[in-house]
């Protein structure tokens, strides 16, 4: 037993390096969760006049993702959150992320557009408010307006089985 | 060896930057509108992590997420925020990851105290090395060995 002891060490230390080397250290824990999604209004890409605010989505689950025309990884969930919504899963909110260059609407044009609405952060203000670090992030809101789960990162297939549809299910919808 | 290496560092790097940030290289510009703003902003920006370069403090990065945070900073400082009040408007925002002091709570007492529990094993380990060696040296030489060690010393002696 006494001469396995280094070697038991050893394997532990490594058990831990080993699963921090795969931990993403954007995964930073949010602070939101359970807690009231915070308020904002905020124009619409496209339409100026018209504005969106997290109330208007009271009594349905929905997601609120963070993303930008400049954004790559954005570019690979887009095709994700197109079949989503064209399966009419779930309302998907697409928070236009300091868009300096104002290429939204020409890009959802172009690309086809998952989102219910489009509000336009173009100062960061709200993403600030939110604890966006970076795109994409997409937060699952509940109906009573709490934020039920926050994933940073592009969304796949595979992310999208193993970490929302449990969550959604656990919320009922 | 080393082409290799740098192969699986290259094949690793997007994986680990999945989800991507305007990050750029060019400096954050400077601003001495208000030098009392600017000298309490570079007290606890020092204080404070880049969340887009996470080894970085936010008064040293450039992210563009830092240059918007130390501008936020300013605004809430304009405000009338004082300086404790400006890190609770943070953490409440990014949560205690912002800061790189973590505070004293349940969730952080192994990390503040896991040191002094390392140097309580460490120490706890030495006493026992250290009993145990002196119950060896206390231990009794066989009176039978002796002898012949004597036998001997005395035989080499008289030649």
């Amino acid at each position: 037993m006494k001469r396995w002891l280094p070697l038991i060490l050893f394997l532990v230390l490594v058990g831990f390096f080993a699963k921090g080397l795969f931990l993403n250290p954007r995964e930073v824990p949010s602070p939101f969760i359970g807690k009231p999604a915070p308020a904002f209004s905020l124009p619409l890409v496209g339409n100026a006049e018209a504005s969106f605010s997290p109330a208007q989505m009271q009594g349905q689950v929905w997601l609120l993702n963070v993303w930008a025309p400049w954004c790559v990884s954005c570019r690979h969930e887009h095709g994700v959150l197109m079949s989503l919504t064209q399966a009419g899963r779930i309302p998907i909110v697409g928070l236009n992320w300091k868009d300096k260059d104002r290429e939204a609407a020409a890009l959802l044009a172009a690309t086809g557009n998952p989102y219910a609405f489009v509000p336009d952060d173009l100062d960061g203000r709200v993403g600030i408010d939110y604890g966006v670090t970076g795109t994409p992030e997409t937060y699952v809101i509940d109906g009573e307006g709490r934020v039920a789960m926050k994933h940073v990162g592009p969304i796949d297939m595979d992310v999208w089985q193993k970490k929302f549809e449990p969550k959604l299910k656990e919320l009922g919808v | 060896m080393r082409a290799f290496m740098l192969v699986v560092v290259l094949a690793l790097a997007p994986g680990f930057a999945l989800a991507e940030t305007q990050a750029g290289t060019r400096e954050a510009p400077v601003h001495a509108e208000d030098p009392v703003i600017e000298q309490r902003l570079r007290g606890i920006a020092d204080e404070l992590r880049c969340l887009v370069c996470q080894n970085e403090s936010l008064a040293a990065s450039h992210a563009e997420l830092a240059e918007d945070l130390r501008r936020e900073i300013r605004t809430q400082m304009k405000a009338g925020l004082d300086d404790a009040q400006v890190i609770q408007y943070l953490t409440d925002r990014y949560g205690d990851f912002v800061l790189y002091r973590p505070p004293l709570k349940p969730v952080t007492y192994l990390l503040w105290f896991g040191p002094l529990l390392f140097l309580a094993i460490g120490a706890a380990t030495w006493y026992v090395i250290l009993r145990r060696r002196k119950t060896l040296q206390e231990a009794p030489a066989d009176p039978a060995k002796l002898a012949a060690a004597a036998a001997l010393l005395d035989e080499s002696q008289t030649k």
